[in-house]
Parts: C-alpha cells; structure tokens; sequence
C-alpha cells in the first residue's frame, strides 16, 4: 500500500471553494490511473488545491458501470468511490486530475470518466507489475496518450529501465518516470513529462 | 482508495430526481459548467415557500449550490452528496426550464489542440518550487 504519511500539497488554497472562478474557460482532465493502493489518491492530493474530493459511482449487480440511474432501486448495487482534485493553472485553464481504478470491471465507468481527457499518468508500484496490466490494457483500449509513472517505494527491487519496459510491454516512445507520489515537486515533473508527450505527439 | 464515507445518504439517488433515471438532454460530461439564469436569480427560488411548485428539493439544492458561482457536474454530486448520474437528470430538467445553464469543459472547437496543451504545460513548469 502507498502507505506513507501522505503529505499534503505545497500548492493547496485554503481559500479555494468548489465554484469556479469567472475566468475559468478551459476545465481539462487527466487520468491518473492504477491499480488500488498503488498512490493515486497520494498523487493528487500532492499537486491538488482542493482537498481532494470523491463521488460515488454506481456499479450494478453484473459490475457494470450504470450511466445513469435505470435499474438502481431493483438491483444490489454497489459503488466504488472516484477521487478528483484540480489545480489552476492561471489564464482560464483548470486542470482536473481523477484517480482511476483499473480493474476490468470499472470498463464502462473508465469510458466515461476516460472521454475527453488529454490523456493518462499510470502510475506502477514495481512490486506488483502484474497489478498493472489492467489498467495499460483499458489505456490502450480507451485510446488514450499516457505515460507511465513508478511510484518509488523503500522496498522495491531495483530493476532497469529495460526490464521494466519489458515487463510492462511499453512501446518505445511512452515516457517512463519514477515519482515519489507524496512529493508535490515530483508529481509534477510526472504531470509535465506525460503533457510534453503529449504535446510530441501534436508536433509529430 | 478511499474509505466509503460513513452511513447512506437520507436520500436514496433515483428519489432524489424523482424516479427519473435518464438525463432528458443527455450531454452532460462529468466537467460540464454549470450556472444559474438570469431567470433562476431573479426568480425567487431561494425560498422555499414562493418558489415554483413544480421544483424538486433537489433541484432547489442544487440551484442554491449555483447561487455562489458556477460549478462543474462533478463538484455539484460533490455538494449535494448525489452521484453523477443524479446530477446530470437534475441539471438536464432544470435546463429544459430555463433556470440554468450548461456549457461543455472547452469550447468544442480548441479541443485538445497543441495551444492548450502548451499552457497546461507551462502552467505546470510554473508551480515548481
């Protein structure tokens, strides 16, 4: 488990509410995908100005995500929470970033959180590669441009960059960084290598 | 993740709009913007007693959650501790009546273009310390 004390954003307001300021034009989203206990949570909060917040989403009997509300008075539902937090990032643009679970039975609820996001940090804990194949599978499914980001715990085996890339199948020009998720300064520098990427792409 | 926050909600999720399980519109995305009319601030729907009978308490919460300022789809579920599939039947109705309004997250035409990609970029840069 990410189970640190999770420190809390050098770059939280206080005084920041749940409206939007006026000058808010563009609100854009990032997935910060993994599996559970891998750090999303830990992630956003680090970089969040907002506490970070969740809703909870429905899940029916069949594990199905439900997009809206049909069914939910006859069926055992369940819910899983989402996490989001949002940084501002000065001339109306308002990042949000949502931690996403990635077990293939959130597949629907991952579409639509997933639609109209600029893209994907997947964060990996290097003790349990395995834990991850869900999630790249559904990123890659979804479409969506993403960076992987090993989120650094005092155990893990110090594997190369190339077996690491082995392991997770990662094409050649999908950034991989290491993070420590706690850390505001090193969130960041995941958030800016996936959006540079992001923009190479554009460039290319 | 996240514990579950304690208890249920007093109100069950399909009451809260009614029964009504599908958005009437139907666009509604997670960071859609919500914001009041001129029509909802003038009307004087902040209170209970002369508002409109056919307004729901939900949809009353929800257009005094927009009294404040605008908000997005996600951080009202977040407000009125309803999920956002709620959120969106509720905003749908009440736009269908024309006491809000909804814009999407970036205007449709500069979606995800490199511009925007670079000012989050820099944005970004410029929060390190």
């Amino acid at each position: 488990m990410a189970s640190a004390p999770s420190s809390t954003s050098g770059l939280r307001r206080p005084d920041s509410g749940p409206h939007l300021p006026d000058d808010a034009r563009h609100l854009v989203k990032i997935l910060v995908a993994g599996p559970f206990g891998v750090g999303k949570t830990t992630l956003i909060d680090s970089v969040s100005e907002i506490k970070p917040l969740h809703t909870e989403e429905h899940l029916t009997e069949a594990s199905v995500a439900v997009d809206d509300l049909a069914g939910v008075r006859d069926k055992t539902t369940t819910t899983v929470a989402i996490d989001f937090g949002r940084i501002s990032l000065g001339g109306g643009v308002v990042l949000y970033l949502f931690g996403t679970p990635g077990q293939e039975r959130f597949r629907s609820l991952w579409a639509e959180i997933a639609y109209g996001a600029l893209g994907a940090l997947v964060l990996v804990d290097t003790r349990r590669l395995d834990d991850s194949f869900g999630v790249l599978g559904l990123v890659e499914e979804t479409g969506l441009p993403y960076a992987v980001a090993l989120n650094v715990f005092p155990d893990a085996r110090p594997y190369t960059d190339e077996q690491l890339r082995g392991a997770l199948d990662l094409e050649p020009g999908t950034p991989m960084v290491t993070c420590d998720a706690r850390d505001t300064n090193s969130s960041l520098d995941a958030l800016i290598t996936l959006v540079q990427h992001l923009i190479e792409r554009k460039d290319a | 993740m996240t514990p579950r926050r304690a208890g249920r909600p007093l109100v069950p999720a399909y009451l809260s709009t009614g029964g009504v399980a599908r958005p009437s519109r139907g666009s509604l995305e997670r960071l859609s913007v919500l914001t009041r009319t001129d029509l909802a601030r003038t009307d004087p729907v902040r209170s209970a007693a002369s508002a409109p009978a056919e307004l729901s308490a939900a949809q009353h919460a929800l257009l005094d959650a927009l009294g404040g300022g605008s908000l997005t789809v996600v951080e009202a579920a977040v407000l009125l501790e309803l999920p956002v599939s709620a959120i969106r039947v509720l905003a749908d109705a009440l736009t269908d009546q024309g006491l809000l309004r909804a814009r999407p997250p970036v205007p449709v035409s500069d979606l995800p273009d490199y511009d925007l990609l670079k000012r989050v970029a820099d944005g970004l840069r410029a929060l390190k310390h």
